[in-house]
């Protein structure tokens, strides 16, 4: 018998040792990051950047694959002990030699998540995390010129890109209210006085908001450079209508935080007949999300679409998915994904 | 139906009032469940586990009987956990508000050969619904006793107290067969529908899987310690299975539990359904330790009133419920175990035999409600 063929004998019988639990369920106990497990971290540290940003250093299971700079990952985090997924981008170079990596999170009002980690995450606390994702990164062959355009918490990829890789000439408008408001500040002006960046910070609170007509004048050349934008959805509209205007539109690329969302048919009231709930629905919230917070007994899983453990039927109505938009109409038989579809009219939920 | 209705003096305003006290109790701790909590039943789970683990490590020698007495002393508190404070829970949904996938009612599955999803029908649903509904809530006797006056006697009950022993020590297997309602499916015609077939082969697997466990590779491991370990394994289950057996019994068994009639049910209001649970059920009165190791159904009424609130906060609910109780001038049934494993048990007894005397006929509650 081959050795592969003997562990996974070995394997069959822990398994009818822990029924009804897993072998993992055992082994997550003392060693929750180990290659094989749910991929997990745990928080090292966490650093303030701003009055209400910081920078958290994760030490990522085994079985991180590794990021390119300018993608993201979703982490699941607890929070008063219910557990919230968010993405955030990773702000650590790709090659950081003791295998962490970074985020920086900005607090935005209310944000539950946001907050939590600016303020409260503690040392020592296992997250949950996805593997790295997004395709909002640098090329293969290195563009000569490169602009980046960000704004706010739109910084924190374009870091990741800074930190990872040199170019030969890179400019920089970054747009904040005010001056201690700009995260990365010093390294940005470190990297500045290096003659390794030239920056351009608009400060939104005295200069009024970045008028893109300006960029002519910022940076005249900006329509011969490879530009990588994120900030506020305005901010991007605007960019992607002026780099259109001037034929340069596959110079762009965009990354927007939170996808938009479409207007018709949004939202709704949700009934869920097997417990006999009715609730109002917006048309960017989970079905999922919905349900549990009217008290509804919601299965889930992964809560981002992949595994398939919240599908319920869909009795009446329709349901649009966050992710691709796309509607689907109640018929016999027709499952949704509660963590991925949200209210598109009036529906109901066979929960 | 007990001879005086213990409700009788309250009107249908004072029922709704009620209601809505219960009511804001409920939202008192919705509201206030959190970090605390999750670190409760994350403790633990991981505590159980642990637990598990050590003992099932110590009967591998339990050739030598200290070694035995440890680990099945381990072993049986850690089923009992597992089914109790840990299942019996987290099946109940009480802490799917974590959002953690691996500690929640649709992907728990229990050390028991009743499959979660099997017994989350009959105990959530049918049980919990109708509670102590003659002739609705087959957990009043779990159809083989007779627990009530009112129901008819039959020359069957008179070996009851017998078959409530067996039971007791096989009780996993009793409420496997309960939830599968084995007596009505082995009917021919029965027997043959696909939906049961399905829902028996489950249980089987699951049977299958847990002697395979306990009764063949933990003893097999053990090499010379086989026979030994065998026998804790089989003590582990029977200890676990009286255990949880006399917890449940003291739920709705005692003296001064009230059944109710099917009929009385129809077109019940939340303050109904809320006092019907408080009449339904009783508790154990006793240390924190005993409350634990019972899953908190020490706190029976509470879970009754409430079954989806995380049991760690029954404590501190039982508090405010007892005092609605007196309020409201209603007996709150509660005592030390053996007290109420002893008065539970007297009338498995009892009500062997025929009832004495030829009863009188007392109105029913609603229509004491609609006189009131
Ligand atoms: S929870 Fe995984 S697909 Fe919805």
């Amino acid at each position: 018998m081959t050795s592969t063929a003997l562990r996974s004998r070995a394997w069959k019988l822990l398994e009818m040792v822990t029924t009804p639990l897993l072998p993992s369920d055992y082994l997550d106990l003392v060693s929750p990051l180990r290659a094989g497990a749910d991929l997990r971290g745990r928080i090292e540290a966490v650093h303030p950047e701003t009055g209400d940003a910081a920078t958290i250093v994760i030490r990522p299971g085994r079985g991180w694959r590794g990021h390119t700079a300018g993608q993201y990952v979703r982490i699941g985090v607890d929070v008063d002990g219910v557990r919230l997924w968010r993405a955030y981008s990773l702000t650590s170079p790709t090659n950081r030699q003791d295998g962490r990596v970074t985020i920086t999170v900005k607090a935005i009002p209310d944000g539950k998540v946001s907050n939590h980690l600016v303020r409260r995450a503690k040392p020592g606390t296992l997250i949950q995390l996805d593997q790295p994702n997004g395709d909002f990164v640098l090329p293969q062959a290195k563009p000569a010129k490169v602009l980046y355009l960000t704004a706010g918490s739109g910084i924190t990829p374009v870091m990741g890109m800074l930190r990872d890789i040199e170019f030969d000439d890179v400019v920089m408008v970054h747009c904040a209210p005010q001056p201690q408001d700009v995260i990365f500040r010093n390294e940005l002006h470190d990297l500045v006085a290096d003659k390794k960046l030239r920056l351009t910070e608009v400060h939104t609170d005295t200069d009024g908001m970045l008028d893109i007509a300006r960029l002519n004048e910022l940076v005249p050349d900006w329509a011969e450079r490879e530009t990588w934008a994120c900030g506020p959805a305005g901010l991007l509209d605007a960019a992607e209508e002026h780099w259109t205007e001037h034929g340069v539109q596959e110079r762009l690329h965009t990354e927007r935080f939170r996808p938009s969302i479409a207007v018709a048919g949004d939202g709704g009231e949700v009934t869920f007949s097997a417990t006999g709930k009715t609730v109002d629905a917006d048309g960017a919230t989970p079905l999922l999300d919905i349900g549990e917070e009217a008290g509804v007994l919601m299965p889930s899983g992964c809560r981002m679409g992949i595994c398939f453990g919240c599908v319920t039927p869909l009795k009446a109505g329709a349901v649009r998915d966050l992710r691709t938009g796309e509607i689907t109409e109640a018929e016999p038989g027709v499952l949704i994904q509660t963590c991925v579809s949200a209210a598109a009219g009036p529906c109901d939920i066979e929960r | 139906m007990t001879a005086i209705d213990p409700t009788a003096h309250l009107t249908a305003e004072q029922i709704e009032e009620l209601g809505r006290e219960l009511d804001a109790i409920r939202d008192e701790v919705i509201a206030s469940r959190g970090e605390k909590d999750a670190a409760y039943i994350r403790k633990v789970i991981s505590a159980q586990r642990k637990l598990e683990l050590v003992s099932r490590g110590v009967l591998l020698f339990s050739i030598f009987p200290p070694a035995w007495l440890l680990g099945t002393a381990g072993l049986s508190v850690a089923k009992i956990m597992d089914n109790m404070e840990i299942g019996h829970n987290v099946l109940h949904g009480q802490w799917d508000w974590m959002r953690d996938p691996k500690i929640h009612s649709t992907t728990w599955e229990w050390d028991h050969v009743s499959p979660s999803e099997q017994w989350k029908h009959s105990h959530n649903e049918l049980h919990h619904t109708y509670t102590n509904v003659i002739g609705k809530d087959n957990d009043l006797g779990y159809g083989i006793m007779r627990v009530d006056e009112d129901q008819k006697w039959q020359p069957l009950h008179l070996g009851q107290p017998l078959w409530n022993f067996i039971n007791a020590c096989f009780f996993e297997y009793g409420i496997a067969a309960y939830d599968l309602e084995l007596g009505k499916n082995l009917h021919k015609r029965r027997r043959k529908n696909p939906e049961f077939r399905a829902r028996a082969k489950a249980v089987g697997r699951k049977i299958r899987k847990q002697v395979l466990k306990d009764y063949v590779i933990h003893p097999l491991l053990s090499g010379p310690s086989f026979l030994t370990t065998l026998a804790a394994t089989f003590t582990a289950n029977l200890v676990r299975n009286i255990w949880s057996h006399s917890v449940i019994m003291c739920g709705h068994f005692p003296e001064g539990v009230q059944v109710f009639e099917r009929r009385s049910i129809k077109g019940e209001t939340r303050g109904q359904w809320y006092l019907r649970q408080m009449m339904g059920s009783a508790n154990i009165s006793g240390s924190r330790a005993l409350h634990f190791m019972t899953g908190n159904l020490s706190h029976q009424i509470e879970h009754h009133l409430f079954p989806d609130l995380p049991s760690n906060r029954y404590a501190e609910v039982a508090v405010k419920v007892r005092a609605l109780f007196e309020k409201y001038e209603l007996e709150y049934v509660t005592g030390p175990l053996p007290k109420q494993v002893f008065s539970a048990w007297r009338k498995v007894f009892r009500l062997s035999l025929p009832n004495k005397k030829p009863k009188v006929k007392t109105p029913d509650r609603e229509q004491e409600l609609v006189a009131a």
